[in-house]
């Protein structure tokens, strides 16, 4: 039985690990509270709060939340948002006093993800409420009454601990990589499942039916992150929200990409190990990764080896990465921030990139020393582009030289057109942000979200 | 009096709770079947053979039902009867249902879908403007012309004369709730159906026609859409017959609703325009002559797209007299989802044409866009003797008289509140000293007319009860959809009775109880139906007051009559026990307006509704990202309902306009397949994208013509308001050089760079 806490009750649930838990909610619980807006992670209209052992309160999408994720987990629908007695919340009473719901179909993933953040205390409003779609309001008075809420408290009934089931999951979710390597070791063929934000979409849009998965959420130990002799080491189960906290001040560059990488909710959820691990082309963190000189550690059973992070791609859906074997973590060397990450897409939040350029340059007395860079949408793999760091080593940073390198992405790219760019744009882009990155380092103003009106 | 006050919307308690039920949430009784539709995976083409065997062999299926297995009318169509709810034998766009799955499960119902074997002799597709042109492909025999005075003497008239082309994109509704029904089958085949609808008579009308029985027989219930925006006005008919169809053969309750890439693949979005303009201009930037050409991708039913495209030639002047002008507008045919109703039907397209041809005309002569647009404004108020001409002069390019023009006065406050010419400074100043961002700006007006452009359609009935203990009963035949019409008419309703809000009990729109509604659309939910509900309660209060001597006053939730004051349900009672009816009918047929639309002459519309928004933006000129800074909105709703609710409109329909022509963009690939049909791949508008400054004021004025409390139509007029996002997009590009930025929309990061790469030559 899969046992969580829903609304303050236990919950002891016989249901298939890969039922989602919107689907559960609205269908075997009549909570029809929570809406099926997309069924994919992108609108939101199914957001719910989860609360994991370390207390923390997460907005979610439950559209690609499987119940073999909830297992010793606390969960909180819009319902349980208002009081005993029906009480309104701080963000429902505002959301009613500033019309901040028309249609009213996306409002319970507001309520539930503004409620996730007035508990946390977070006021970028709307980076919060960045994973949750609005198509009447405009979102003007739906960011007035979080602005209006986030001055009361935190109504006693949202406060949710974490059971401790007392039997284990009634499916593979190991507790630590030991049991982790050794059931992948010996199911080979199988699927570990992070934070499902990819593999959700293979079972609610491709409707596939997945026989042997592992959960990896309960590895404790592949959540960790830690400074080590050789760098930041971030465990490949860490959530890209972990992540964040942790490059914030280090590489505020990237802490910005991975801002905008996903919502909130998608950012609860994904995990850094699944972002490396799915190979994806178009996958925010590797180019930032590769940039950094990062080094991933890869584990099957008891063997470990590493590789410079971009080895790992060796061509579109194809990774090195043996039967078995699977991400343990990846450790990004300490050296000085000289990282820029450039994240080109229809929309500045919750997007996929259409081009995502990271630059590593590092420039002493005037001249080029170390120049890495990687690109992700620009090949069918997250790719250095080796011709144009040969063509600015050891040359001066000055604009003719960017000039001149810039041809060089001809050499190391040949990207698609598809619907997010055409090939065409994706490669003016690329040289364009080399001509950024060389205004920025030059303080030229070149980013239209840091302008103020 | 509840009416001019912001009362809070009826349901917002109830969605911010979860409360609030949509088709989806209402509870089903057991052996509820859901269905699923199979779609064809090609463009064009003729089915040569089905194999479903897998798809019925699929657990949890039922039945699989093909054309042949409809009984009565396979037409789903809001128009020409050329819509089969199923393929019938031919296929004609990618994503066009070809066979239904019931199941017992939704999920069933969609794994089984795609296991269908359909055959097909393919055929070449037709689906650009340019394939349908070649191929004569259209509807209508030919293009519609509407003109007025002499184009080709105009044309030359002016020192200035210049061509020029928009493309313009469709536009993904995204209504947050997917199209849904519940059909549940009564004892002696009537038919009960919960429609997330606009038009709940419709889905009545092509229900009875597929079960083969008359209108009585079915009763459809709307209480509530997660959003509309024209997308269910037509789009609903298919899942409300299909699950009528099984329930009826099966006589078991019966649920459908698409998933949301099936929801995008299978439904109709806004019309995609290519506006085609030749202008001539004198050295002020007045027009003498304009000629467009509109060539609209309508895909591959007609459905709502004659009228589409009619609304766009009559907003083809938005706020401009043209004294010599021409417009002609094709059509065409494509194999390709049924474009359809959306927010400002072709008004937006139309009116985006007009305003690109005034920014061009400014970027011609050098001028600030207002001056050109202040040198083409209708008269105010029909005064045109400044001109030296008669009033019947200022008229449209359609014949109709413009009376109540007020942009000049409401663009003048808004020019101050807005500071819109010391930003046009302070942005030229900024953009001196910054060579990669640049920053933009634009003033921009709409004059929108108001009515049904299909004149009978303007119509409304209510239906109002008043129990014996005072409390009352609303029902009429708009329906909700989040815009507040709800509330508005209950506003209205307690006015009547001098009662305070709450005791007016909304209630859901229901064929049963007022029939023939036209749909909630062309923004005339509250004009129609707040008259018809005024009617049936002074009907009411009326009769109350007749009762009570006559002269009776209705205020504060007593009623004074005869010297003597008692309350509301005091009264009521009286009139209960003296026998006096309680619930009255109410009526409203909007007055003066008849249009011929072959003609192209008559008066469409009731009245206009204005308003004018400036936008500023920054672009980045390495890449073409840009974001909108500030929006400065005055907006014209006459004497408002509910300010509240305008106001919401406004800023929601502002961001879905903007939206439109900045993130939206709608992909299709070269077999016809829309490669765009998710929130992961269709971008609209977060929160972040709204403007960070946005300030948003109504006018302070009331309607002339005696509409509702003098108040004006809201839904759609301020959609357009977003083009000024496109224009200022436009003025950021042309800092980058000399030539005109030829911005085509959506303006994505990608058109931007583009634009600044032809402006920099």
């Amino acid at each position: 039985m899969v046992t969580f806490l829903l609304n303050g009750e236990t919950v002891q649930a016989e249901v298939s690990p890969t039922e989602t838990l919107l689907d559960f909610l609205r269908e075997r619980q009549g909570l029809t509270g929570t809406k099926e807006g997309c069924n994919e992670g992108d609108c939101g209209a199914c957001s719910v709060i989860v609360t994991g052992p370390d207390a923390r309160p997460l907005a979610m999408n439950s559209c690609i939340l499987f119940m073999g994720q909830l297992h010793g987990r606390a969960v909180r629908t819009v319902e349980g948002v208002s009081g005993p007695g029906g009480a309104l919340h701080p963000v429902q009473q505002a959301m009613v006093d500033h019309h901040g719901s028309q249609c009213g179909f996306c409002t319970p993933g507001f309520i539930t993800t503004m409620a996730a953040a007035h508990m946390n205390g977070a006021t970028d409003h709307e980076d919060q409420v960045a994973g949750n779609l609005c198509r009447c309001t405009g979102y003007a008075p739906i960011i007035r009454a979080a602005e209006e809420a986030s001055a009361q408290p935190v109504p006693g009934w949202m406060a949710d601990a974490a059971p401790t089931p007392e039997s284990d999951a009634p499916y593979p979710s190991p507790t630590s990589s030991d049991a982790l390597a050794e059931w992948y070791a010996a199911h080979p063929g199988g699927t570990l499942i992070g934070g499902a934000t990819d593999v959700g979409l293979w079972v609610t849009k491709q409707l596939r039916e997945l026989d042997e998965i592992c959960f990896t959420n309960r590895c404790t130990d592949l959540q960790q992150i830690e400074q080590t002799e050789a760098g930041l080491r971030i465990g490949a189960a860490c959530t890209i929200t972990q992540v964040l906290e942790a490059v914030r001040d280090l590489y505020p560059s990237f802490a910005e990409m991975l801002r905008r990488y996903g919502s909130v909710q998608v950012r609860n959820a994904a995990t850094i190990g699944g972002n490396i691990a799915n190979g994806s082309p178009i996958g925010d963190s590797p180019p930032a990764l590769i940039a950094l000189g990062a080094t991933l550690h890869l584990r099957k059973g008891d063997a470990r080896r590493e590789m410079p992070i971009e080895d790992f791609f060796i061509e579109y859906g194809k990774q090195d990465c043996a039967p078995g074997e699977f991400v343990e973590a990846v450790t990004i060397p300490q050296n000085p921030d000289t990282l820029r990450c450039y994240k080109i897409s229809k929309r500045f939040d919750q997007d996929i990139s259409a081009v995502c350029g990271c630059f590593n340059i590092a420039v002493n007395g005037g001249t080029v020393t170390g120049a890495r860079i990687a690109f992700g949408g620009m090949a069918g793999t997250p790719k250095r582009a080796s011709h144009v760091e040969a063509a600015l080593l050891g040359q001066p940073w000055t604009t003719e030289t960017v000039a001149s390198a810039q041809s060089a992405f001809e050499q190391d790219f040949t990207p698609l057109s598809d619907m997010r760019a055409s090939a065409e744009y994706r490669m003016q882009v690329a040289k364009a942000l080399l001509q950024r990155c060389l205004e920025d380092s030059e303080k030229n103003p070149t980013d239209v979200l840091e302008v103020r009106p | 009096m509840s009416v001019g006050t912001s009362s809070k919307h009826d349901s917002g308690p109830l969605h911010v709770t979860g409360a609030a039920r949509y088709v989806d949430d209402i509870p089903t009784p057991s052996g509820t079947l859901h269905l699923a539709f199979g779609l064809s995976n090609i463009a064009r083409g003729r089915i040569t053979g089905m194999d479903l065997s897998q798809v019925r062999a699929a657990p949890g299926v039922v039945a699989v039902l093909t054309a042949q297995d409809l009984p009565y009318a396979n037409d789903v169509s809001p128009s020409a009867h050329d819509e089969p709810l199923l393929a019938d034998g031919t296929l004609h766009y990618v994503g066009q249902p070809v066979f239904l799955v019931v199941a017992r499960s939704h999920l069933a119902a969609r794994k089984a879908a795609r296991l269908g074997n359909v055959s097909y002799e393919p055929e070449t597709p037709i689906l650009s403007i340019e394939d349908a042109l070649a191929a004569n492909s259209r509807f209508e025999e030919g293009p519609r012309v509407y003109a007025k005075g002499d184009v080709e003497s105009g044309l030359s008239a002016g020192a200035h004369r210049i061509q020029g082309r928009i493309d313009i994109g469709g536009q993904e509704h995204f209504y947050l709730e997917g199209q849904a029904a519940l059909a549940l089958p009564q004892e002696s085949g009537e038919m009960v159906v919960h429609a997330s609808s606009q038009h709940p008579t419709e889905i009545q009308h092509k229900v009875a026609d597929a079960l083969g029985r008359a209108m009585n027989a079915v009763r459809v219930e709307v209480r509530r859409m997660g959003g509309g925006f024209g997308g269910k006005e037509s789009q609903g008919n298919a899942l409300c017959v299909a699950c009528a169809v099984v329930a009826d053969r099966l006589k078991r309750p019966v649920k459908m609703r698409y998933d949301r890439d099936d929801d995008m693949t299978i439904t109709g979005k806004r019309h995609d325009f290519r506006v085609v303009y030749d202008v001539g201009f004198d050295d002020a930037g007045r027009i003498t002559g304009l000629e467009f050409t509109h060539y609209t991708r309508c895909g591959w039913a007609q459905d709502l797209s004659l009228p589409v495209a009619d609304r766009a030639m009559l907003h083809a002047d938005n706020a401009y007299l043209l004294d010599h002008v021409r417009i002609t507008s094709h059509r065409l045919k494509t194999n390709t989802q049924s474009a359809t109703a959306f927010r400002g039907f072709g008004g937006p397209q139309g009116m985006l044409g007009m305003e690109r041809v005034v920014d061009h005309i400014a970027h011609h002569l050098g001028m600030d866009p207002l001056q050109v647009r202040r040198a083409n404004f209708y008269a105010s108020g029909g005064d045109i003797s400044k001109h030296g001409k008669s009033a019947e002069a200022n008229t449209t390019p359609y014949g109709m008289p413009v009376t109540d023009f007020i942009l000049q006065d409401l663009i003048d406050q808004l020019e101050g509140s807005s500071a819109y010419q010391e930003r046009r400074t302070k942005v030229a100043a900024w953009n001196a000293k910054h060579n990669v961002l640049k920053r933009g700006i634009s003033l921009s007006p709409v004059k929108f007319g108001i009515s049904f452009t299909l004149t009978h359609l303007n119509q409304a009935g209510a239906l109002v009860h008043v129990y014996q203990d005072g409390s009352i009963h609303l029902n009429h035949g708009g329906t909700e959809m989040g815009q507040g019409l709800f509330t508005k008419v209950a506003q209205v309703a307690a006015s009547a009775f001098g009662m305070p809000l709450e005791t007016v009990q909304i209630t859901a729109t229901d064929t049963g109880k007022v029939p023939n509604t036209s749909a909630t659309a062309a923004s005339s939910g509250t004009d129609l139906n707040g008259m018809a509900v005024k009617a049936a309660c002074e009907t009411i209060r009326d009769r109350i007051s007749e009762h009570l001597g006559g002269g009776a006053v209705f205020e504060d939730g007593m009623v004074v009559a005869d010297g003597r004051t008692v309350s509301f349900a005091e009264a009521v009672k009286s009139a209960y026990e003296a026998r006096i009816s309680l619930s009255a009918t109410g009526f409203y047929a909007t007055p003066d307006v008849a249009w011929d639309r072959i003609a192209g002459q008559g008066r469409p519309f009731y009245y206009f509704a204005y308003g004018a928004a400036v936008t500023e933006v920054v672009i980045d000129t390495l890449t073409g990202e840009n974001r909108i800074l500030r929006t400065d909105i005055l907006h014209d709703c006459g004497s408002s309902l509910n300010p509240g609710l305008d106001i919401g409109q406004i800023e929601g329909g502002y961001v879905q306009g903007a939206g439109w022509l900045t993130t939206e963009e709608l992909v299709w690939d070269d077999t016809g397949a829309l490669r765009t049909h998710a929130p992961a791949t269709y971008k609209i508008p977060c929160a972040s994208d709204r403007p960070e400054i946005f300030n948003v004021d109504l006018w302070d004025g009331e309607a002339p013509e005696p509409t509702i409390y003098r108040s004006k139509a809201v839904g759609e007029p301020p959609l357009m308001l977003g083009i000024s996002a496109l224009l200022a997009l436009s003025d950021a590009v042309a800092s980058c050089g000399e030539a005109y930025p030829d911005l085509q929309a959506p303006a994505t990061a990608e058109q931007v760079l583009q634009a600044v790469k032809r402006v920099r030559g």
